[in-house]
């Protein structure tokens, strides 16, 4: 064989190699990451965890924190939804192809990846110092802020699904409906937006996947409360926070703590969004 | 007045109900377009209000902010370099080991892998981007750093840093300029620039190797099977026919990357030191714009929690260019798909 044909095999061999050890790196730090949370994480596991409060300190637990978790992701989610599949339903229904429909398409792309903690800070502008004007002075996080600022970050994520999956409906079953002399907003309502529902479905999971881990915009909106509470005008804590808190704190005890919380995030994550894409599997939504 | 199913409404009633439903639908249609609307007015209120929140840093430093390494609440005089340096640098790192990785991701999984392995690879790849940040943050934080400070870096300072443990300048240190300075280290921890952009790296893999999978398949087959008929191999398929074809949304797909790398906080919280000294080092902590914000914020007045608002809406504006360009490039190939 002569010397080009050894040279451009070699080439090829290396290459492909190569390839298969970038892959191969990409897949350790998933398993080392992974691993080491579930590891840290399910050892320092234990019913306290989820009964005692963030103000006993290392003998307490996360209980506060969850529940914050939980109603500032829920805050979050029933904000965004309803604004997001309205906004996502013009643009794939009304806007199509005008130059306002494909600006906000093309904005609405950017925001997905905008950082979050800008987002924080906005929110904090809009409504943590204009409520502390009400309030004379001390300063007013709340839950409720929180719950705004992640609405702000899951809003793109089903604004975008919405807007794919409307469009993925065949035109005949518009075309169908509009010869019938429905209107073309029953025919969105009732027709469309049933038939792009597991769609719709999928992209607020992967909405509240993508917000139950952040952390940012929540340190100067909803701030962190040791104590248990309800309701959403009052400074809350969330795992997230916590995790954060705790990782910085010296004690090893609140290391544990921090590992604890970070495994229930992840699982939290994971399996929403294996869970949704497994159900929904037929559907295909990308995410960057 | 309903009509009876079966007999014809008379056309009174079809009038009014066609009034009903055209009142109707304009409501409908104007309540869509104000939500969105609110898309488009979340990202200009983000950008306004932090340039409202900045106004007095920005009148007070001018331009003077953006070059001064200063950082000093005690005489109130603050620069954006050190964070800024920190984001550019923590970033630019995380892109040259992200790229080539993603770059062999992407080939292994289009070109290489047999079926089968497909698509468990490409979901286990996937599910690093699902993992929340402040997880990549702890990791980095209890688990790398340590171990890049065990394993790691004290093969970096005394092979190619110009301030050695055992105080013997190494031939890179001696004869290639810069990278002794960016080597040198006294700092005994591990958290540093350089691991911030390895976490990064890790970070933005899943993103950039996505979409290069997906652009790599939208090459017509007719092009690489021309190409192999020819005696290519699988890499010149890659190499020359792939990447060239591909080239605008590879690049779309890299400077997402870098618009997620700029804007990341909490991983980088977690892991760069938040250290305000300026350090050309990569193995010193140093802080980045995010992590300065998400530290000094709650804790700000005055003049600082404006330089901070002033840093956020730097952060905003650069990455929503970064992020521009990377959407203008990735429908670059959507156009030419159409024709």
């Amino acid at each position: 064989m002569s010397s080009i044909y050894l040279r451009r095999r070699l080439t090829n061999w290396i290459a492909m190699g190569l390839s298969a050890v970038a892959t191969l790196i990409g897949l350790v730090f998933l398993a080392w990451i992974l691993w080491e949370t579930l590891r840290q994480g399910i050892s320092a596991l234990n019913f306290k965890l989820f009964t005692s409060i963030t103000a006993n300190g290392e003998d307490g637990g996360l209980a506060n924190a969850m529940v914050g978790s939980l109603i500032i992701n829920f805050l979050g989610i029933a904000i965004a939804t309803p604004i997001g599949v309205m906004a996502g339903t013009w643009l794939a229904e009304y806007a199509n192809r005008t130059k306002l429909g494909e600006t906000i398409r093309f904005l609405n792309d950017i925001l997905l990846s905008a950082p979050s903690i800008v987002m924080g800070l906005f929110v904090y502008t809009i409504i943590v110092l204009p409520s502390t004007a009400l309030t004379h002075g001390s300063t007013t996080f709340s839950g409720f802020a929180g719950g705004v600022a992640l609405a702000l970050i899951a809003l793109p994520v089903i604004v975008r699904t919405t807007d794919e999956m409307l469009r993925l409906v065949p035109s005949t079953l518009r075309e169908a409906a509009l010869s019938l002399g429905v209107p073309q907003w029953k025919l969105t309502m009732q027709i469309l937006v049933r038939a792009a529902r597991s769609g719709i479905i999928t992209g607020v999971l992967l909405a509240l996947a993508r917000i139950s881990g952040e952390t940012a915009p929540l340190l100067f909106t909803a701030f962190g409360n040791n104590y248990m509470t309800l309701n959403p005008i009052d400074k809350m804590s969330s795992l997230p926070q916590i995790i954060y808190q705790y990782a910085n704190d010296p004690g090893d005890t609140m290391h544990a703590m921090a590992w604890a919380g970070a495994f229930v995030v992840t699982m939290f994550v994971l399996l929403l969004s294996l869970g949704s894409r497994l159900i929904f599997s037929r559907n295909k939504v990308s995410h960057d | 007045m309903s009509a009876q199913p079966g007999t014809i409404a008379p056309p009174m009633v079809v009038e009014q109900r066609t009034r009903r439903d055209a009142r109707q639908e304009l409501l409908f249609r104007w309540l869509l377009k104000g939500c969105a609307l609110l898309v488009l007015a979340s990202l200009l209120g983000a950008a306004f209000a932090t340039l409202w929140g900045g106004r007095e840093a920005f009148a007070k430093f001018g331009w003077h902010f953006l070059i001064s390494t200063a950082w000093d609440p005690g005489n109130d005089v603050y620069g954006a370099l050190v964070p800024v340096y920190g984001t550019i640098v923590t970033s630019l790192i995380a892109l040259l080991i992200a790229v080539p990785v993603s770059f062999g991701i992407a080939l292994y999984l289009s070109e290489v892998a047999p079926s089968w392995l497909r698509t468990p690879v490409s979901s286990a790849i996937e599910l690093l981007a699902g993992i929340p940040s402040i997880i990549y943050g702890m990791w980095g934080l209890f688990v790398f750093a340590p171990f890049f400070s065990a394993h790691i870096k004290p093969w970096l300072t005394s092979n190619l840093g110009n301030k050695p443990d055992d105080g013997k300048l190494s031939w890179v240190a001696q004869h290639v300029p810069f990278v002794g300075k960016l080597f040198a280290s006294d700092y005994p921890f591990g958290a540093s620039i350089l691991v911030a952009g390895i976490v990064l790296a890790i970070m933005i893999i899943p993103f950039i190797s996505s979409v290069m999978r997906e652009v790599f398949q939208t090459v017509p087959t007719r092009l690489k099977e021309s190409a192999y008929a020819l005696g290519s191999s699988t890499w010149e398929v890659s190499w020359d026919i792939v990447l060239p074809y591909t080239r605008s949304a590879v690049i779309g797909g890299i400077f997402l990357g870098l618009g997620r790398a700029l804007g990341e906080t909490m991983a980088v919280a977690f892991i760069i030191g938040n250290s305000m000294t300026f350090s050309a080092s990569l193995l010193d902590p140093g802080t980045s714009i995010a992590s300065t914000i998400a530290n000094q914020f709650s804790e700000a007045s005055g003049l600082q929690k404006s330089s901070l608002m002033a840093l956020a809406f730097l952060l905003f504006v650069v990455t929503f260019f970064v992020l521009l360009i990377a959407r203008l490039m990735l429908s670059q190939l959507k156009r030419k798909e159409g024709n």
